[in-house]
């Protein structure tokens, strides 16, 4: 009989002491609450949660073997389809993908299938004695090779997946480091790097080559790539240009984009002494928005020092996008919420830094497009609040330069490379994509997911095209 | 793609991390602030388009350095970037000896200057601007424009690319501040005898940004086209971050994909400086640690 009740807590660092440091905030579940956890799952027949997961875990399966106590093999079976479980089962919102479909939410709370997950991937990374490396598929495939551009989760999965097949694949990277959003956006505090180091050097370990440095569309063309060596070319990537307000003195200094934020401290770790990048250390940060960027930026300011943070947002709590989980641990460390207020303009001091905003007071109306309730401007409720870092997180488009440097290629009119939905193919033939670059952004998973996709549709165009059985 | 010498250029599925490897294959001092390194980079060498630059990472602690490139042999598959050391992350790459790898190089990046046959050109360099307007000029003369170059510099030593400018300029001027060489005074000087005496089409002005600024207000009377090149604070140079955001014509761009060149008359100077700045404090704190560590 499954044991019923409310889902294991996660153990989490305290709140007062998490904020005076970059150490994961979640904990990880022991043995005993894994175990636990495990005895929640009703094993349904029909797998209800399985449809929730982009890459389609068989999530009774890996839970059962948790439950039987063989981690290991929960792990081998989550990897059978995903090829990152540390990372996703981190950083998934799980609460609208597998969990939200798990028959247990109807009666309360969901299996704590994330958590689970991770705890497989993690206990197997601490037992293992390194990794056991595949053998390729079909060594034959060696000959052909396909180059990955950009080394996101999108990028990290294609070149996996194939190399796995037996292919010779090249990642090439715009910047030094690898790993896309999961190293210079998410902070470390959710994603710690040595995870994400752990999974890059294993898609290495597949044989994969990863060249950084090298930004496609300028130091050369994917135009290039199909004429001088190979077979197809994936483009993965993301979404990178960051959306701005276009309101007045939006271009003060002391104003960054949510993606600025991030990169200087978690890409170039501004706020350690030894790094030469610099930051300021707010004495108040403003961030503008209330997704997962916003949350991650907030919580960010809150380690490096700053006095006082505070998010504001201009619909009301209801509608904020980021995960529920995020905006009360964003709480419990100190970040305030200006809700249903809209920066007008940003004012500045006489060196041309932002010290204040000024704000407009918001009320909501009747639902949009989106379903949600459409803040409307309240006339005449002009306020200041005082501010000497702003950091604007509304979110990224995909980033032109690929674009528009590969003749032939069709793109939605918001920038979104266009696809074949079953072979990640785009307009131009041997040429693929996936990941935000393709939906603007999105998750991790469904980067991933769609990866999976493109590795397939890669590998069917190489046989088809040379006649491979 | 293929140059010779480089055997795996041919065939880009051949690249290595290691193939990539950025030697510096030739160090040159070129005054006591002054460095050039030529640099086995041929990918770059071969994209490489006059006003753009590459982002230099030397290692983990450092910063993400945008240098124009210089000059660039296609043949020899390698970039010139000549630099000042002003502050920790240009000491510390001026530290580098030939034979040493730069772990990150990476471009070319930006938009390349628009050249055409525009009539009389007249290519402005300060300090070490010289070194980045100088394939601009080269360029310039290349279209077909009679090329006047001018050169500015605070004394002497720092002077540099003399002969070279003066190989392909049709005239080559040069101005220091206190005289020591050329003719006293700033380079708007004879730039402003040359706009009275005689038509001039085109101006570029490539250097600090008061020069720049200087070389718009004078030319701005005269209705002449002049582009300068904006060296606004940058971190990763793809348009990714917003950092290096600058107003021209009222509109926000972004230095580092719709830059570097802008209309000099649009720019807004005041808030260039202001961002320019705004580390002023960290970075003087880095350069002082700089200078006194030493080599580690
Ligand atoms: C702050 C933040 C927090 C987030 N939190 C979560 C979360 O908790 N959970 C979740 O599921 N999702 C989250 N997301 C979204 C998630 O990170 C993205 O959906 C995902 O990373 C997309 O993967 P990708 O591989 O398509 O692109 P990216 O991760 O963006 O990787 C693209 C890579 O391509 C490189 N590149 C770009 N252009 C070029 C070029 N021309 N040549 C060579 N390389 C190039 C980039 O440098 C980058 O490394 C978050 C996003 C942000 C910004
Ligand atoms: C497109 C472009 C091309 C450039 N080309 C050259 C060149 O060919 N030769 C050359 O000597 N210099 C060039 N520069 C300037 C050079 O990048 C800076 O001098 C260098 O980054 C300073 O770093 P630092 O750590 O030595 O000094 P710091 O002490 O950090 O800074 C000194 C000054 O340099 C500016 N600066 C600091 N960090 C950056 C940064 N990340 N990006 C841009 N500016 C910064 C600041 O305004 C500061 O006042 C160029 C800048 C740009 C944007
Ligand atoms: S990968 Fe994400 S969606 Fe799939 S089972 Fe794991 S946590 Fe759920
Ligand atoms: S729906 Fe929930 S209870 Fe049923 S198998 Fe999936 S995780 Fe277990
Ligand atoms: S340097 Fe980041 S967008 Fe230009």
């Amino acid at each position: 009989m499954a044991r019923g009740g409310p889902r294991n807590k996660m153990p989490q660092q305290d709140a007062a002491k998490r904020v005076q440091n970059f150490d994961e905030v979640a904990l990880g579940y022991t043995e005993e609450q894994a175990i636990d956890e495990a005895e929640r799952c009703l094993n349904c027949k029909n797998k209800p949660c399985v449809a929730g997961c982009p890459v389609n875990i068989d999530i009774p399966a890996f839970i059962q073997l948790i439950k039987a106590g063989d981690y290991s093999g929960a792990s081998e079976e989550i990897k059978k389809t995903n090829s990152l479980p540390a990372i996703c089962g981190r950083v998934c919102p799980q609460e609208e993908q597998c969990e939200k479909l798990c028959i247990l939410t109807k009666k309360g709370e969901s299996v704590a299938i994330g958590r689970l997950e991770r705890f497989a991937a993690d206990y197997e990374a601490a037992h293992s004695t390194g990794e056991s490396v595949p053998e390729p598929q079909n060594p034959e495939l060696a000959k052909y090779s396909v180059a990955v551009v950009g080394c996101g989760p999108a990028g990290l999965t294609v070149a996996g997946d194939l190399a796995k097949n037996g292919y010779s694949v090249t990642i090439f990277e715009a910047l030094h480091k690898t790993g896309g959003v999961l190293r210079y956006g998410i902070p470390e505090f959710r994603l710690p790097r040595n995870i994400l180091d752990r999974e890059v050097k294993y898609v290495e370990s597949l044989g994969v080559k990863i060249i950084s440095d090298i930004i496609v569309g300028r130091t050369f063309r994917v135009e290039d790539l199909l004429r001088n060596g190979f077979e197809a070319v994936f483009v993965g990537t993301g979404a990178g240009a960051p959306k701005l307000m276009g309101i007045e003195g939006e271009n003060l200094s002391g104003i960054y984009s949510g993606n600025e934020w991030l990169t200087r401290i978690n890409l170039m770790r501004a706020h350690r002494e030894e790094y030469a990048t610099p930051i300021k250390i707010p004495t108040r940060a403003c961030v503008i928005g209330a997704g997962n960027t916003a949350m991650d930026c907030a919580r960010t300011a809150m380690r490096i020092g700053s006095e006082e943070v505070t998010i504001v947002y201009r619909r009301s709590r209801a509608e904020m996008p980021a995960r529920g989980e995020e905006i009360e641990n964003a709480e419990e460390e100190g970040v305030k919420l200006m809700l249903l207020t809209n920066p007008k303009r940003f004012i500045g001091d006489e060196k041309g830094a932002v010290k204040a905003i000024e704000c407009l007071k918001m009320e909501l109306g009747e639902p949009d497009s989106s379903g949600r309730r459409r803040p409307v401007t309240v006339e005449g409720s002009e306020f200041i609040i005082e501010a000497d870092t702003v950091i604007v997180a509304l979110g990224q488009n995909p980033n032109p330069l690929i674009r528009s440097t590969t003749e032939g290629l069709e793109t939605e009119s918001w920038g979104g490379i266009i696809i074949n939905e079953e072979t990640g193919m785009t307009s131009i033939p041997g040429v693929f994509a996936g990941g935000d670059a393709v939906t603007g952004e999105a998750t991790v998973i469904s980067a991933m997911g769609a990866g999976k996709i493109a590795a397939e549709g890669i590998d069917k165009y190489i046989r088809e095209k040379h006649g491979i059985e | 793609m293929c140059s010779k010498d480089h055997g795996e250029m041919c065939n880009l599925a051949e690249l290595t991390p290691d193939s990539m490897r950025n030697t510096i294959v030739r160090k040159q001092k070129l005054s006591p602030v002054l460095t050039l390194f030529e640099i086995r980079a041929p990918l770059i060498a071969n994209s490489a388009k006059p006003g753009q630059f590459v982002i230099v990472w030397t290692g983990e602690h450092g910063e993400r350095l945008p240098l124009t490139i210089s000059d660039w042999d296609v043949a020899n598959g390698t970039i010139t970037l000549i630099f000042q050391e002003v502050g920790r992350g240009t000491i510390e790459l001026g530290r580098l000896n030939e034979g040493d790898d730069i772990l990150s190089l990476a471009g070319p990046l930006g938009k390349p200057t628009d050249i055409e046959n525009f009539g009389t050109a007249v290519a402005i360099g300060g300090g070490v601007g010289t070194a980045i307007a100088r394939p601009v000029a080269y360029a310039l003369k290349q279209a077909g424009n009679e090329l006047i170059t001018i050169v500015g510099a605070r004394e002497k030593s720092l002077i540099i690319l003399e002969d070279e400018l003066r190989g392909f300029s049709d005239d080559l001027i040069i101005t220091t501040d206190d005289g020591s060489y050329g003719r006293k005074g700033l380079v708007t000087e004879p730039l402003k005898e040359l706009l009275e005496s005689r038509k001039i089409d085109f101006v570029v002005a490539i250097g600090p940004l008061p020069m720049m600024r200087a070389v718009s207000d004078t030319t701005r009377p005269y209705g002449v086209k002049t582009i300068v090149s904006l060296d606004a604070i940058m971190i990763d140079g793809t348009g990714m971050c917003g950092g290096c955001r600058v107003t021209v014509g009222g509109k926000t761009k972004f230095t580092c994909v719709d830059g570097p060149d802008f209309d000099a008359h649009q720019v807004d100077w005041d808030e260039l400086r202001a961002r320019k700045a705004f580390y002023f404090d960290e970075e003087r704190k880095d350069r002082e640690a700089a200078t006194a560590g030493g080599d580690n």
